[in-house]
């Protein structure tokens, strides 16, 4: 009895190990979205600089839609751009943009120079949009579904390899779904 | 040199406070309620930054969320309405204080089971030397005999 309590020790370090090292496989920054499978909050966002048309909530029901949160200002948004581009040139499923507390005309010069991969975008100077979309950083990106639900949030640069491997399986899966 | 050493001090401590966030022209009108947003600042964290609470943090966002509570202590929201607003939008990770719920519990309870179980461990450790301690007072002999044992077997005797 007394020699099995020396193993106490490293029975307590295997425990603890292997708690640990489940641990590293999470991302602990990652705070979960409170949004999956509930409405998207609503808003109504005016157009930025030099556009006709902005962005209210009501204009993403109906259909699978992407929300992309940008800005300016926002480096990741730059390297994420281009992959916004490709998957609008594909078609396969329209992208909305919000512009998030860019100074007036900057987000409009931005786009102009990289191109515009948004069917619609809004203006949200103020930050008060994001803040109800539980905005942590940008960018950041949705998937609505027909109903208007909010049905994933990706945070950070949408990746060829994130595209590829998840939103995209998971809009055609969306966009197969019945209308409920 | 002395002077010179405590004006510069001096000076750092002056930009030090003006860095500060929230800045002076965040405060509210009304004491009572800037008292009240200043104990929430401090009860939230800031999501971008996440070791800070927004009453810490210069990021735009905190700042934005600062201005959140505000407004929704001008609409006459309770401490926890505003809690609940944000926690709303953000989760319990908005919260610096993880609330005692469900998912929750072992963190809270974790602390206790340890005391708990090293209370328990040294009560037994204690026990059980005061029960060697009072068997080995009552003769003397068992251990005479061991330690004659012992020398004997190192040829000492």
């Amino acid at each position: 009895m007394n020699r099995l309590f020396l193993f106490l020790p490293l029975a307590l370090f295997a425990v603890m190990a292997a708690y640990f090292a489940l641990g590293l496989r999470e991302n602990p920054g990652e705070i979960p979205s409170q949004l999956i499978d509930r409405e998207l909050p609503a808003f109504d966002l005016p157009p930025i600089q030099g556009h006709v048309t902005g962005l209210a909530s009501a204009d993403l029901a109906g259909e699978v839609s992407l929300l992309n949160v940008f800005g300016s200002w926002c480096p990741p948004c730059a390297i994420e751009h281009p992959m916004l581009m490709q998957i609008s040139r594909s078609g396969v499923v329209p992208i909305y943009g919000i512009d998030w507390k860019d100074p007036p005309g900057a987000g409009t010069r931005w786009l102009e120079r990289n191109g515009n991969p948004y069917v619609r975008i809004g203006n949200d100077a103020e930050g008060r949009v994001a803040i109800d979309l539980g905005i942590t950083g940008a960018p950041e990106t949705f998937i609505i579904d027909r109903a208007g639900r909010v049905r994933y949030r990706h945070v950070g640069v949408i990746t060829e390899e994130v595209w590829d491997r998840t939103l995209l399986p998971l809009v055609e899966h969306l966009q197969a779904e019945d209308m409920p | 040199m002395r002077q010179i050493l405590a004006a510069m001090l001096a000076g750092l401590m002056l930009a030090g406070s003006a860095l500060a966030s929230p800045g002076p022209e965040e405060r509210m009108e009304d004491a009572q309620l800037e008292a009240r947003a200043r104990a929430l600042y401090d009860q939230l964290r800031c999501v971008v930054c996440q070791s800070q609470s927004i009453d810490d943090s210069n990021a735009p966002l905190a700042a934005d969320l600062r201005a959140v509570v505000r407004e929704r202590l001008l609409a006459g929201d309770s401490d926890a309405e505003v809690k609940a607003y944000l926690r709303d939008r953000y989760g319990d990770y908005v919260l610096m204080l993880p609330p005692v719920q469900g998912n929750t519990i072992a963190l809270w309870l974790f602390p206790l089971v340890v005391l708990a179980g090293g209370g328990i461990a040294i009560l037994v450790f204690v026990r059980g030397q005061r029960r060697a301690l009072v068997a080995g007072d009552d003769t003397g002999e068992g251990d005479e005999a061991r330690a004659r044992a012992l020398s004997d077997e190192e040829g000492l005797s």
